[in-house]
């Protein structure tokens, strides 16, 4: 009988060890990894940025969660852990995106948050996630002063800041010869505008040290028609026309610019055009030269990662990725290799913030554009290699082809660590590696 | 010389459209008295409906010419329906009421456009360009014009005329002026004054949605479209005093060419210069350049 009894128990002790087996193994399958995503979804920036975003992120964690990935990332979800998104509108301004952003944290209990287009947006949410000591994945936006104006330990970027794509389009100009004695610009009245004609002018001076800048035109964001500033551009007649106008604005100029000549007598440079390239179609000069915010899109270099998202991307879509998804998936690729380098360190459990933090800081990881290095900021703020190039409508294939494609190492086109960008371009982009 | 030539002539095509929203959002004050703010939410309208009327004719590789007319009719029938329906089944409910109450009903009216808008055509930028080329390119003080915007500025000063025309050479004008003048003295005369209502409500929706027609071939229709033109044309019936025809005109003149001149020589100060002609007007004739002063009634 006490035979009996001890083999009961042994087998009751043996069956809860055996039930409880799955609890001991570090964050099981069943658990999830709640991701807050933050982008327009609506509103004027929803069409270039912000729906692509979204959709980038649906096809990318969509992949994650069936192990789809390329390597290194072919492991289920975020080490094993389906990924669960929660996907928020950015539209509203600043002050709604706060609201928001205490909700994902504090009511839906999101384990991280990333997203965010907006500079003003970025600039108004990571104060926040400091305070409430919450991880925070900044995506895209450009300003380089949220982490030049203030230092945060739960607040990442895994983009580079703007300055990249003005250093980089006049190295572009300058490696292509480009003739740029007088110069004139047209850029919206709002931070990223005004920041990135700061960043061009300053930089130009720097490579074209004899550089004149002629008319310099800043209408509001959504102007929509140019008929004045097309007349004053062309009346100045300058070897270059810069611009950072973007979306339904950057498509406006375009369809008023070129029946009036402007492309014939100025070689327009666009820092950030790639998005429009889709809707425009032939409407887009041949020659223009632009950007795309980094190596992306038809920009983008030949890799196994690249190919599984452009592919993918545009089965799913019906249109190629752009400088939005691009950048929401290096995000999220990212924020993957972070949470799996801290399981790695925990003996594969979930996370906390602290020890995904730890991971992020400094990290370098793959993306379908390239390296992404966390160099800046004390390793909070990414840099990437970038690619410039010009256009040339294929009507064959009735889409505007790139050609020309030059690329440009990650610390070539951005300051290092310590300096302030604008000063970094001023002092004459010292320590620059471009070689 | 050229120089001031292209600011002339860059300030008379911005003021051309501008002149036709005005003249809509004038003729339905002076009527009923009414500040529609709904008024930029019909001139998206008729740039959404020409863009997809364009669109469709496009696809059916029929000549541009074909997209510029049935644009304009289409536009022109349902922006019509759409104002007698407004006017009819909304507003009339609440005439008699205090003017605070219109206008919160018309910015009512103009939130719900805005999202009437993006359910149809959706958030993203949409553009219909045939018709811009129909009219080829023009130079002029060593510049190249686009010649659909010349043409807007005749179109623009045959509707004015047409306007004008109508309100004082002919019976139904002189009706409708009467209603402007004295509405209780009309209504002893035998005006059926609600008719008059119902039209001139329709003709101004009509007024806003055909220079949303006209501007549409050569913008990008994107959501916030209406909330710019609105304030513009607000600028310039104060400018003009409200429910003056002339003063639309000339209120439209004036800011397209503040607009055009700031551009060229100080870029900074283009939305200044609009609001600072506004508010010379004000200070030295609040009521308006164009608007008759006239004795309150006890």
């Amino acid at each position: 009988m006490d035979h009996f009894r001890r083999a009961n128990r042994a087998l009751i002790v043996a069956s809860v060890a055996a039930m409880s087996l799955p609890m001991a193994i570090p964050a099981s399958a069943q658990e999830t990894f709640k991701l807050g995503i933050v982008t327009f979804l609506s509103g004027p920036a929803a069409d270039s940025f912000g729906v692509p975003a979204r959709n980038g992120a649906q096809f990318v964690i969509d992949q994650l969660n069936k192990g789809s990935v390329p390597s290194p990332y072919e492991k289920v979800g975020f080490g094993g852990m389906k990924v669960e998104p929660v996907i928020i509108d950015e539209n509203g301004g600043a002050t709604k995106q706060v609201q928001e952003l205490r909700n994902l944290y504090q009511r839906d209990n999101v384990d991280v948050v990333l997203g965010y287009i907006s500079s003003g947006d970025c600039l108004a949410v990571a104060p926040i996630a400091e305070e409430l000591k919450k991880m925070l994945v900044l995506m895209d936006c450009g300003t380089p002063r949220i982490f030049e104006e203030a230092k945060y330990n739960y607040v990442f970027r895994t983009a580079a800041h703007a300055t990249m794509d003005n250093v980089g389009l006049v190295r572009y100009m300058k490696a292509k010869n480009i003739k740029m004695d007088t110069l004139s610009a047209i850029n919206q009245d709002y931070a990223w505008g005004q920041d990135s004609r700061a960043d061009f002018v300053a930089a130009a001076q720097q490579l074209y040290p004899n550089v004149k800048v002629q008319t310099d035109l800043l209408p509001k964001f959504g102007a929509g028609q140019y008929g004045t500033e097309i007349s004053a551009l062309v009346g100045a007649g300058s070897d270059v026309v810069y611009s950072s106008l973007w979306g339904g604005d950057l498509q406006a100029f375009v369809l008023q610019s070129a029946p009036r000549g402007l492309p014939k007598r100025s070689q327009l440079v666009f820092s950030a055009a790639d998005h429009v390239l889709p809707p425009l179609g032939d409407k887009m000069p041949d020659g223009t030269i632009i950007g795309a915010r980094g190596s992306y899109g038809l920009m983008s270099q030949k890799s196994p990662l690249n190919d599984w998202l452009f592919r993918g991307y545009e089965a799913a879509n019906g249109v190629y990725p752009v400088q939005a998804a691009y950048r929401i998936t290096q995000s999220i690729l990212g924020l993957k290799a972070a949470v799996e380098k801290a399981m790695s360190k925990n003996g594969g459990k979930k996370p906390s913030t602290d020890e995904m933090v730890a991971a992020m800081t400094g990290l370098e990881w793959l993306s379908p554009g390239g390296l992404i290095q966390m160099k800046l900021a004390d390793g909070h703020q990414a840099i990437q290699p970038i690619a410039f190039s010009r256009t040339k409508y294929n009507p064959d294939l009735k889409r505007v082809d790139l050609i020309d494609i030059q690329y440009f190492a990650a610390e070539c086109v951005n300051p290092p660590p310590g300096v302030k960008s604008i000063e970094w371009i001023k002092g004459g982009m010292q320590g620059a590696k471009c070689n | 010389m050229n120089f001031f030539l292209t600011i002339v002539l860059d300030g008379l095509i911005q003021a051309s459209w501008l002149f036709i929203v005005a003249l809509g959002l004038t003729l339905v004050f002076g009527v009923l008295k009414i500040l529609n703010i709904a008024h930029g939410s019909f001139y998206a309208l008729g740039a959404y409906i020409a863009a997809t009327v364009v669109t469709m004719v496009a696809a059916r590789s029929l000549p541009p010419s074909v997209g510029f007319v049935a644009m304009l009719l289409s536009v022109a029938l349902i922006a019509s329906a759409v104002g007698l329906l407004l006017e009819r089944g909304l507003l009339k409910m609440f005439y008699g009421r205090d003017e605070v109450v219109l206008l919160l009903v018309t910015y009512a009216v103009f939130l719900i456009l805005e999202d009437v808008t993006k359910l149809i055509w959706g958030v993203n930028p949409i553009y219909a360009t045939q018709p811009y080329e129909l009219f080829g390119n023009i130079e002029f003080a060593g510049l190249y014009y686009v010649g659909y915007d010349l043409v807007l500025i005749p179109i623009s000063a045959l509707i004015g005329f047409a306007i004008w025309f109508g309100l004082n050479r002919t019976v139904i004008g002189k009706i409708v002026l009467a209603v402007i003048h004295n509405e209780e003295m009309s209504v002893s005369m035998g005006v059926r004054v609600n008719r008059v209502y119902a039209v001139a409500f329709a003709f101004g929706v009509l007024l806003a949605a055909l220079a949303g027609a006209l501007t549409a071939p050569k913008i990008s229709m994107q959501p916030g479209l209406s909330s710019d033109v609105i304030i513009l044309s607000f600028a310039i019936v104060v400018i003009g005093g409200l429910g003056s025809v002339e003063g639309a005109a000339v209120g439209a003149i004036l800011v397209g060419l503040a607009r055009a001149a700031s551009v060229h020589l100080m870029p900074q100060a283009e939305l200044f210069m609009i609001y600072l002609i506004m508010a010379a007007v004000l200070m030295f004739r609040p009521e308006g350049l164009f608007k008759r002063e006239t004795a309150r009634r006890i």
